[in-house]
């Protein structure tokens, strides 16, 4: 099957391809760092944090007619411990705020998280005392997507930017690839 | 027989909603590639029109900046000349910012709009990497100029 070997995206000018790709050759070489950010940006398993309506355009994405599990991202999950992106879908209180930052730690290496929606990004309308303005001020955010809500077809632009990100990340040593944890984490208690 | 009806039977009954779904036309679009077709008055990315002359709509005039409800517009006029003219009236717009990230899309800016300066497309791929990436200056929202 000649085509499916071309389907291959692992290599590109930078990794050498033993046998003649266009004929089907069957190896392809790599280094660990591009093959883990292949894995990891085509494997995206967000964690359901739905606070607000964005939610509900966040459900959507997941569903038959946008369909995010064509980018790997349809195993929407409910503990912190298996998922490895965050989307913070609705305006973030300043009493949910700590509870954001924990479930945030909770989260294994390597982890992302996509500020989805006005509230989330800015505080949007609600300017006032009881929304944090901009949920960068509690976790550090690597996409925000702009919308209220964002239409499902924006979140998934939002998740193919946080691929390109990914697929675009460097490791300067061994501890950047974050494949183990050298150092074991301590959590600190949020009261 | 119990094995006939109890079992037998809701299967191939279950497998016949499958391959009637089947043969259904799929709904899923292949998003990167493929576009819905968008409603007429769908309200995305901001544009600052002109007219057909070339001159700019917009007259500075901070209607748009009143009427938004998360206050996310900054307009900053200033008079036009004879040697420098951006807009047919006596003021223009010199600075025209839009905090993307905390507008809401509403269309109250587009409705207060006394010229039709400010509409909202239908382009919604604006999600970035970078806050400060959000304010939109009057060169990105500003339409090129027609050539015909």
């Amino acid at each position: 099957m000649p085509k499916r070997v071309e389907a291959v995206v692992l290599h590109d000018s930078s990794t050498p391809v033993l046998g003649d790709v266009e004929k089907g050759g069957s190896v392809v070489l790599t280094n660990v760092e591009t093959l883990l950010n292949q894995a990891r940006a085509n494997s995206l398993w967000p964690l359901t944090f739905g606070l607000a309506c964005c939610a509900i355009e966040m459900m959507s994405s997941a569903g038959s007619r946008f369909d995010i599990s064509r980018f790997g991202s349809e195993a929407f999950r409910a503990t912190p411990r298996q998922a490895d992106v965050m989307i913070i879908a609705g305006r973030l209180s300043k009493k949910m705020a700590p509870v954001l930052r924990q479930i945030y730690d909770q989260m294994p290496e390597p982890k992302w998280v996509i500020s989805m929606g006005a509230c989330a990004s800015s505080g949007g309308v609600y300017n006032n005392y009881a929304i944090v303005q901009g949920a960068d001020q509690v976790v550090p955010v690597d996409v925000y997507v702009p919308g209220c809500p964002p239409s499902p077809d924006a979140l998934i632009y939002g998740i193919l930017k946080l691929q390109e990100k990914i697929k675009r990340s460097k490791a300067k040593n061994f501890g950047d690839l974050r494949l183990v944890e050298l150092t074991p984490r301590e959590l600190e208690p949020v009261a | 027989m119990e094995l006939l009806k109890d079992i037998v039977k809701p299967m191939v009954a279950g497998f016949g909603i499958t391959r009637k779904r089947l043969s259904r036309e799929k709904v899923t679009i292949q998003y990167p590639e493929q576009k819905r077709e968008m409603y007429p008055r769908t309200r995305w990315r901001h544009v600052l029109t002109r007219y057909d002359s070339g001159l700019e709509r917009c007259i500075g005039c901070s209607l748009c900046a009143g009427a938004c409800p998360a206050k996310c517009i900054y307009v900053q006029a200033d008079e036009n000349t004879e040697e420098a003219r951006f807009s047919p009236g006596e003021r223009y717009a010199v600075r025209y910012e839009i905090n993307m990230i905390r507008c809401i899309f509403c269309g109250f800016c587009q409705e207060a709009c006394p010229t039709g300066a400010i509409v909202l497309r239908q382009d919604f791929e604006l999600a970035n990497y970078k806050r400060e990436d959000f304010i939109y200056t009057k060169e990105m929202l500003l339409e090129p100029v027609r050539r015909n």
